[in-house]
């Protein structure tokens, strides 16, 4: 996530959750960790033991609240009120630890005169284009500087070309140590955050002051040298149009709190899917090629430009050609030189936004003609059902593989009528294959191949390998230049037997050799730029050092201590705990002996851990003025990636919606911005499209509540691996819904009784739970009712049910372009569905639009990015 | 064997009192067939794996005889966790043995209203077919102002999180030669 790469320079949890143990006080907000991620929540419990302080922040009280010390009910949608109020506490208590806040952070940065903030342009940062509807940043840099690059997700900005690397001066950027400047970050942070106090999140969050200043004095207390705290995370933070600036609100309190890179503290992603980190690392994303190296733009002509943009003045992200040549020579081989430009003229060009809801939308209007679906099922599990349903039957021809009959294969039975061609290829389990998942700890784990895939079924691997050998054949002969790729493609991998790649043969390509020697590399330092080294993906360097497999290393956790550095392989460098150079103080002794970690000992940087820094560089070095690249990291930065080695409090670049997390409505709220007149995220990425009405901004009478998802223990994600195991769907037979007793009595609910959901896009039924585990809150002086859904269920497998996601409308962060299915408005009424909303989902298309006269004036959002207007 | 050898061994009140088993909760108390029983998973070969589901990663031990997957069970010696597994990772036994599992390639035509089974040979070739067929169809060598993009728009794919390192790797790779951007999976959602 760009909200942890841009904040600290890794899109990865910075830490593993067996290091939770080690926390003082855990903040679980956004995620219902005992029952989604319930065994890595031992660790939690492990804290607890040890007398931490557990506190779940979320709207349902779940079995997370129960073993939390405090449960904290707020409003979905408003999490940023709620940590730009504790961000608001540390400033005016002045709890921050300053002796970690200054040499580690960029607080003491002085950023451009010409910078305005929210406060001073209701709403706006300075820089809004209203014409484009997007930010010019140039006003929120370093003083001074000409460019200052975000490390990792560099992307979301494409640049031309041009001028060599960028940031090199960013060095020379002025600093105010003692963080009185009024326009050093610190004081920028201060007056950003004047409004957020422990009114404003009563009046927005819903939480009451005393309730709010419990967590924040549990988390001011366990701060400093021998303290730590840690936050856990999951999709509750990350789906909504601000997701990126949530995390990023959660970076900015662990940066003045002192708690990055050390023992017990950090931020630790959960995410759902066991390689979902992986596929991020080695990404199937548009965006992106391995190790978060960005695909070409159309507008970097040459391989100089599109090196110029991406690499780094300072830090790791210096070496950018060494990384992105060795990808080249992995990916094809000898066809590949200098003289060619590394293949560069070869790389597909991206020229804006090809996510999944912008490439959906074209899908419906008969844009796209082939679509692979891989064990993922958007029918269920992405936002408007509807939408994702029409784009399929607007195709030629459709590939599903996956172990079950999900609905994304069955979706033509609904609608015979379609043209499209299905192929269903059946999907080989993880037992019946070799092969890495990364986890969220970006820990590489192998499984071994137990037996022998049934009938027809096929890994991934070996479907994609014949598939490639296939059309090299069909393509040997041409001499249209546009195949040329293709037929220079190295796709020659070892197989164990005809048809099965071996999946180690893989691994070594991604860990990459020497081309010289032959000999397997075993760090990313050891990449070059001149063709000499291959690598496919080079924050993997070291995977297979030494010829040695090293995510199948499995020696006993009773062996090792907590770090068991000896188990699997994470990524870089087998570091567990990124950052940990911040784990010593200045001088790189322990901050504390309680929260020793990585420290310097005279001759080198040691410790539990692989160091996160240069192993040998001490911490008194500092680069000298016209230092560049790896050499310009001086002893005191422990955030290698960024240009300029510090925690990003404030981000002067690498953010399309601003350089700190504000609060904006979610796309569909019910009461307006308490904060500023700008009522939703004014960058957000709306899609106007006929299946996808959006309600008003806040005060719809038709649509009154607040609905938010969530999963089960039981069942995971779309349910293509839960709703078709009898075990499972014993225990989670049906879709419900949960309400509180307040609301089932202002509408007539019954426990257990059936209750129908609607919104613009859909309506579906389901069963009800009245609990009081549900709790409606006071916002603005009236009262808000929030309802949860699971969103589990479809129309083929063992249980079936509606699916909660048909409800929701295409909306997204703009930075990530992510979902907003966390915080949206619908309504309630008790009894079942009409029968013809599911059999004709387009009369659902009769609500009216979301600007509906009496609306005041500043609910009406700049619109941009409208792919396809009516 | 005389007669009361035989009423010793076999008469449990006998037997109990038997020298050296004073509880009766020992020796004594086993009989024939419980001196034979063995665990379920006894001489079973075991292949480490790690659970499918959500990104914690637990251990999982995978337990085969005979060439089928008789059992999956907690690995124990997993640091992150320690043995355990919730009950998704714990019905992972009958994800990958349940009889919901499709074994065939399918196939529906144009507006057909059934499945048609295919071979896995013809069905390879047809994919192959139509995504060359597509790519020609829907190839951009320019965009609209004039800059070279190499691509096509005509094709996408969806889904990776729950696929292998290696085989996201071999996917983005092929993709990437074929000029097909509008690859995408499950960290966007």
């Amino acid at each position: 996530m760009p909200g942890l790469g841009i904040s600290f320079g890794r899109g990865g949890a910075t830490t593993f959750v067996q290091d939770l143990q080690h926390s003082d006080v855990i903040v679980i907000q956004g995620s219902n960790m005992a029952e989604c991620h319930p065994v890595a929540f031992q660790w939690v419990m492990e804290a607890k033991a040890r007398g931490a302080k557990i506190v779940h922040v979320d709207p349902r009280f779940t079995r997370t609240s129960a073993m939390a010390d405090l449960h904290v009910p707020i409003r979905a949608g408003s999490d940023i009120v709620f940590l730009g109020g504790i961000i608001h506490y540390i400033l005016e208590n002045d709890k921050a630890f300053k002796e970690y806040v200054i040499p580690y952070t960029n607080a003491a940065n002085i950023i451009d005169p010409r910078f305005r903030d929210t406060e001073e342009l209701d709403g706006f940062f300075s820089g809004w284009r209203a014409d484009k509807g997007e930010y010019d940043e140039e006003s929120w840099r370093y003083q001074g500087v000409e460019e200052v690059p975000a490390a990792g997700h560099k992307e979301v900005v494409p640049k031309e070309g041009g001028g060599g690397p960028r940031g090199k001066d960013v060095k020379k950027a002025p600093r105010d140590e003692t963080l009185q400047h009024p326009r050093c970050v610190y004081q920028l942070l201060r007056k950003h955050y004047a409004r957020y106090t422990p009114e404003k999140v009563e009046e927005i969050c819903g939480v009451p002051p005393k309730t709010f200043l419990q967590v924040c004095e549990w988390l001011t207390q366990n701060s400093g040298r021998e303290r730590t705290g840690a936050f856990c995370y999951a999709v509750g933070w990350t789906q909504h149009t601000v997701g990126v600036q949530y995390i990023r609100s959660a970076a900015i309190i662990q940066m003045l709190l002192g708690n990055m890179g050390r023992p017990g503290g950090g931020i630790m992603a959960l995410r759902g899917h066991a390689s979902i980190q992986g596929s991020t690392d080695i990404p199937t994303l548009y965006n992106l090629l391995p190790g978060y190296i960005p695909m070409a733009h159309a507008k970097q002509h040459s391989l100089k430009d599109y090196l110029d943009v991406n690499t780094a003045g300072g830090g790791f992200w210096s070496n950018f050609p060494a990384y992105f040549v060795s990808l080249m020579k992995a990916y094809f081989g000898d066809a590949v030189s200098k003289d060619n430009q590394w293949g560069y003229p070869w790389l597909p060009s991206v020229t804006g936004d090809h996510s999944h809801m912008t490439t959906v939308s074209d899908m419906t209007q008969g844009k796209i003609k082939g679509y692979f679906v891989m064990g993922e099922n958007p029918v269920v599990g992405s936002t408007n059902g509807g939408m994702q349903r029409d784009g399929l039957a607007k195709l030629e021809w459709l590939v599903v593989r996956d172990l079950a009959m999900i609905e994304t294969a069955e979706f033509w039975r609904e609608r015979p009528e379609c043209e499209t061609e299905v192929f269903f290829f059946p999907a080989a389990a993880h037992t019946e294959k070799d092969g890495s998942f990364t986890n969220t700890n970006r820990l590489l784990q192998w499984h071994h191949k137990a037996v022998e895939p049934p009938g027809d079924c096929k890994s991934e691997l070996d479907f994609v390998y014949e598939l490639g050998k296939r059309l090299k054949a069909a393509y040997a002969s041409s001499t249209d230049p546009k195949d040329k790729p293709i037929q220079a493609l190295a796709w020659n991998y070892r197989e164990i037997k005809p048809g099965e790649v071996d999946a180690d043969a893989v691994l070594e390509e991604i860990n990459g050799k020497n081309l010289v020697t032959g000999k397997p590399l075993s760090k990313y330092g050891e990449l070059k730029d001149d063709g000499t080294t291959a690598a496919g993906c080079w924050i993997y360097v070291g995977c297979r050092a030494d010829g040695v497999n090293q995510p199948a290393r499995r020696k006993p956790q009773r062996e090792q201590d907590w770090v068991a550095r000896e188990w699997g392989w994470s990524w870089p460098d087998n570091r567990r705990m990124l950052y940990n150079r911040a784990s010593a103080d200045p001088d790189g002794k322990p901050w504390s002996e309680r929260k020793r970690y990585v420290y310097w000992n005279g001759e080198k940087w040691t410790g539990f851990d692989t160091a996160d820094f240069i192993p040998d560089r001490p911490p008194s070095y500092r680069p000298g003025p016209d230092d560049t690249g790896v050499k310009a990291i001086s002893g005191i930065d422990p955030f290698i990636m960024q240009v300029d080695g510090k925690a990003w409090l404030y981000a002067p670049s690498g953010l399309l919606d601003g350089p700190m997390p504000t609060h904006y409505e979610p796309e569909e709220g019910v009461v307006p911005n308490a904060m500023y007149r700008q009522e939703c995220n004014p960058r957000r990425l709306e899609y106007h499209l006929r299946r996808n009405r959006y309600h008003r901004a806040f005060d719809d009478p038709r649509y009154p509540y607040v609905l938010t998802t969530y999963r089960l223990t039981e069942h995971h994600t779309a349910g293509g691996m839960s709703r078709w195991l009898s075990w499972l769907s014993e225990l989670m037979p049906e879709m419900f819904c949960e309400v509180s007793h307040e609301l089932a009595a202002e509408v007539g609910l019954k426990n257990g009784g059936w209750a129908t959901v609607t919104t613009a896009r859909a309506q579906i039924e389901c069963r009800v739970l009245v609990t009081g585990r549900m709790r409606p809150l006071r916002i603005q002086g009236r009262t808000v009712h929030q309802i949860g859904l699971p969103y589990h269920w479809g129309s083929t497998g063992l249980v079936r049910g509606d699916s909660t996601n048909d409800l929701i409308a295409f909306v997204a962060d703009p930075n990530v372009q992510i979902q907003e299915s966390k915080a949206f408005t619908g309504n309630i009424r008790p009894g079942r569905r009409e029968q013809r909303y599911r059999i004709e989902p387009e009369l659902a298309e009769l609500a009216e639009p979301r600007d509906l006269p009496g609306l005041r004036p500043y609910a009406t959002q700049p619109m941009q990015h409208n792919p396809e207007k009516e | 064997m005389s007669f009361f050898r035989i009423l010793g061994e076999k008469w449990p009140l006998l037997r109990q009192a038997q020298p050296g088993d004073a509880s009766g909760l020992g020796s004594s108390a086993w009989t024939d067939r419980s001196q034979n029983l063995r665990p379920r998973l006894d001489g079973a070969e075991v292949h480490k794996s790690i659970c499918p589901y959500c990104a914690v990663g637990c251990g999982q031990d995978v337990y085969v005889r005979d060439g089928r997957i008789i059992d999956i069970e907690g690995d124990n010696d997993s640091p992150i966790s320690r043995g355990r597994l919730c009950p998704k990772g714990a019905a992972s036994f009958q994800l990958v043995t349940g009889n919901h599992r499709q074994k065939h390639v399918l196939y529906r035509k144009p507006r057909g209203t059934e499945w048609q089974q295919l071979s896995l040979e013809q069905a390879m070739e047809m994919v192959a077919e139509r995504v060359r067929k597509t790519r020609e169809e829907t190839w951009e060598a320019k965009d609209e102002k004039g800059s070279p993009v190499q691509r096509t728009l005509g094709i996408a794919h969806l889904g990776g999180a729950t696929l292998d390192n290696e085989e996201n790797y071999l996917l983005k790779k092929l993709y990437t030669a074929l000029g097909v951007i509008q690859v995408e999976n499950q960290a966007r959602i």
